[in-house]
């Protein structure tokens, strides 16, 4: 996993609540065994007018122009703005490959389904929580500036808006942590090897019936 | 020692280490296995070079991409067959269990784990699937997980987590005749919305869940999920026992005492606190529909379709009007006059044997109306497909018109050839109704098995409890 480090962004906004994982990536896409390759099926049914497939070249369907990630400069988005309860629905991971596949580092909204939100630190994606509020706020600026740009800061836990306000995000210390040294769960779990015989030597005796 | 809730027991059983930000190491029991979100796990454990560490703990299956037609031919599409053959590869490899297609055990994961006895009391159950909530029926703390985790799990047997918080949901009193754990699990999420059980592990208590079937404790855990709670649990008592006693993978001899004497210790203390409490009253459900494109979204049959108009968060108003526009409807038209393309009646919701049987009594002797195009039965496993056929069910669902499938997921999310095409509306028992769920540009419903059977019928909705 790569190192998270501060950077400023284009933002592009969908202006909708619950955008749930169906819509960020259809599930005809969820047949691939691989875990690249799904950037160009983001929002798939938003996207294009002409319906897709596995297959199907992505360069002959038709775009449909209203749709955000279509036009300039947002093709080149890096920062996600959404609304409430991002990401709800199925537990496919296949949703946060789609978003960064496409460039995404940073999602925004008020609040992530859990499973989305889990998912998103396991490869890199920086999910952040600001209040309606302030959400509200950054959707009524992007309206307002062509190429509007934030700036996000994980050491400091900040995103920054042009004029330089700061808006503080929450982030678990262990998450944070794995993000910015791009480190493997997987790694880290491994070095407690001997906690997890051990426990399971207790646990076997006490539920003998689980390894029957 | 402090009261617990049935959360926290569970939990306590499986913490193998405490970090001192609170992150924690849980130790997981039953890994549920598909062909959609393993092939990626399986690759990196195999690149890292690790191995499964516990191999008894997996039970596999294919299930999203199996066709319900015409299994001589096996899967013609080549994308899902890869996916199913490299499912097998991957079981075969390893030595895993695995309910390949063309065994009588193999269908839904959330239908196959409880009928084998692979989802036991007191255990930790994950799967790279969202509806492994279904599982806490079983008062397991079962959970969906993504493909990542997966790979974790395969290579550690534990999961990095934080502690979620307890709500519980109370249905007080009993449900009148004819309402379903569909219309209770629908009811709920209505009343506390799709994001309501964010953060927490949600318990469901009361009169009408004791009282309710395993197959109907299960439609009310699925359904979990959609109200934004990755897991739900339900207390073990001699339902739960009953059900698991002399499944395959159950305890037996001596060990079934012992596991007995636990088991019997599932559920939350009588002084137990929960962050939050919800109470709705049973009595007063009623059969329920979705009319737009998120579970929240959801009437009585005797109701209208609600006006955006007179929403005042402007957030959700958006919402509303969203989902009206794609789903081709008007505020205020009533529940039954919605006429309906399409009905499926399946899904790891309600694919069990008591939901078909629910189906077959509203069906038998009736017919398909002819303005439906297609009415379709997919049982959840080759289990309950046999079980209903050597109870006549397949007859009654074929005579009314119904056609009778192999099991799968099937339509629920159309990843075989099951699907709406656009504009279509179908009266589904599955459990999501978001758009383009069932096929790009279809409009869902989401209804109980005896809902969708009087559908299919009348050609709109109408009041099961009305027909007799
Ligand atoms: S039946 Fe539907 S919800 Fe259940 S596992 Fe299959 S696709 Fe998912």
């Amino acid at each position: 996993m790569e190192k998270f480090t501060p950077f400023r962004g284009i933002v592009a906004g969908i202006d909708r609540p619950n955008i749930d994982t169906d819509a960020i990536i259809p599930k005809q896409y969820l047949k691939s065994i691989k875990r690249s390759g799904f950037g160009v099926n983001l929002f798939d049914d938003w996207r294009y007018l002409d319906p897709g497939h596995p297959g199907v070249d992505n360069a002959q369907r038709r775009l449909n122009p209203e749709f955000v990630l279509n036009r300039s400069p947002f093709r080149h988005a890096q920062i996600l703005l959404a609304r409430r309860n991002f990401a709800c629905g199925s537990s496919r991971e296949h949703a946060v490959w789609a978003l960064m596949d496409f460039g995404f580092r940073v999602v925004i909204a008020p609040s992530f389904a859990d499973i989305f939100y889990n998912n998103s630190f396991k490869n890199g994606l920086l999910p952040i929580a600001l209040g309606e509020v302030l959400v509200d706020q950054l959707f009524a600026e992007l309206e307002q500036q062509q190429d509007y740009q934030l700036g996000i800061d994980l050491e400091k836990q900040v995103v920054s808006n042009a004029a330089g306000i700061e808006m503080p995000f929450e982030i678990e210390e262990f998450r944070k942590y794995c993000l910015q040294n791009g480190l493997d769960d997987i790694g880290l779990t491994m070095q407690h090897t001997d906690a997890i015989r051990s426990f399971e030597q207790q646990y076997y005796e006490k539920l003998p019936w689980l390894v029957q | 020692m402090a009261a617990q809730t049935l959360y926290d027991k569970i939990w306590a059983m499986h913490e193998v280490r405490r970090d001192d930000d609170g992150t924690r190491l849980l130790y997981i029991d039953r890994h549920l296995v598909h062909e959609v979100t393993s092939p990626q796990a399986f690759e990196g454990l195999a690149k890292a070079n690790r191995p499964i560490w516990r191999k008894q703990s997996i039970v596999a299956v294919p299930d999203h991409n199996v066709p319900t037609i015409g299994l001589e031919q096996g899967i013609t599409d080549p994308v899902s067959r890869l996916q199913v053959e490299t499912l097998d590869q991957n079981c075969d490899k390893y030595a895993l269990v695995e309910f390949k297609m063309g065994d009588v055990r193999q269908g839904i994961v959330h239908i196959i784990g409880p009928e084998q006895g692979a989802t036991l009391p007191g255990m930790t159950v994950v799967c790279g699937d969202s509806h492994t909530s279904t599982h806490g029926a079983f008062a397991a703390l079962a959970f969906g997980i993504g493909t990542s985790e997966v790979e974790h799990v395969l290579a550690t047997q534990c999961l990095i987590q934080k502690k979620s918080k307890n709500m519980r949901v109370t249905i007080d009193g009993a449900v009148a005749e004819g309402i379903t754990a569909k219309d209770i699990v629908l009811k709920i999420i209505g009343e506390i919305g799709i994001a309501g059980g964010t953060g927490h592990t949600i318990e469901f208590a009361g009169e009408a869940i004791t009282s309710l079937s395993m197959e109907g404790r299960m439609t009310v855990c699925n359904m979990t999920i959609e109200a934004g709670a990755r897991a739900g649990l339900i207390a073990c008592d001699q339902t739960t026992i009953d059900y698991i006693e002399g499944r395959p993978f159950a305890p037996s001899g001596e060990n079934w005492n012992k596991a007995l004497d636990y088991w019997q210790s599932l559920h939350s203390d009588d002084e137990a606190v929960f962050d939050r409490e919800i109470h709705i009253d049973g009595t007063s459900i009623e059969p329920q529909v979705t009319w737009g494109t998120s579970p929240e979204m959801v009437i009585a049959i005797g109701d209208v379709i609600p006006d955006p108009a007179a929403e005042a968060d402007a957030v959700k108003a958006g919402g509303m009007q969203n989902a009206l526009d794609y789903m081709g409807l008007k505020a205020n038209t009533a529940c039954d006059q919605i006429s309906l393309d399409k009905i499926f009646i399946g899904s790891c919701t309600n694919s069990r044997i008591e939901d078909l049987r629910a189906a077959a009594r509203v069906v038998k002797g009736r017919k398909v109306a002819n303005t439906i195009k297609l009415a379709m039965v997919v049982p959840g496993s080759g289990l309950v497909k046999q079980q209903a056929e050597s109870e006549g069910l397949d007859k009654i669902f074929i005579e009314a018109g119904f056609e009778w499938r192999e099991p799968g997921c099937s339509m629920c999310l159309a990843m075989n050839d099951d699907r709406l095409e656009p504009g279509e509306r179908c009266a589904s028992t599955s459990n999501r109704n978001f758009e383009g769920r069932q096929g790009k540009g279809g409009r869902t419903h989401l209804v109980s098995p005896a809902m969708a059977a009087a559908a299919a019928v009348f050609g709109h909705f109408v009041d099961v409890r009305e027909l007799n």
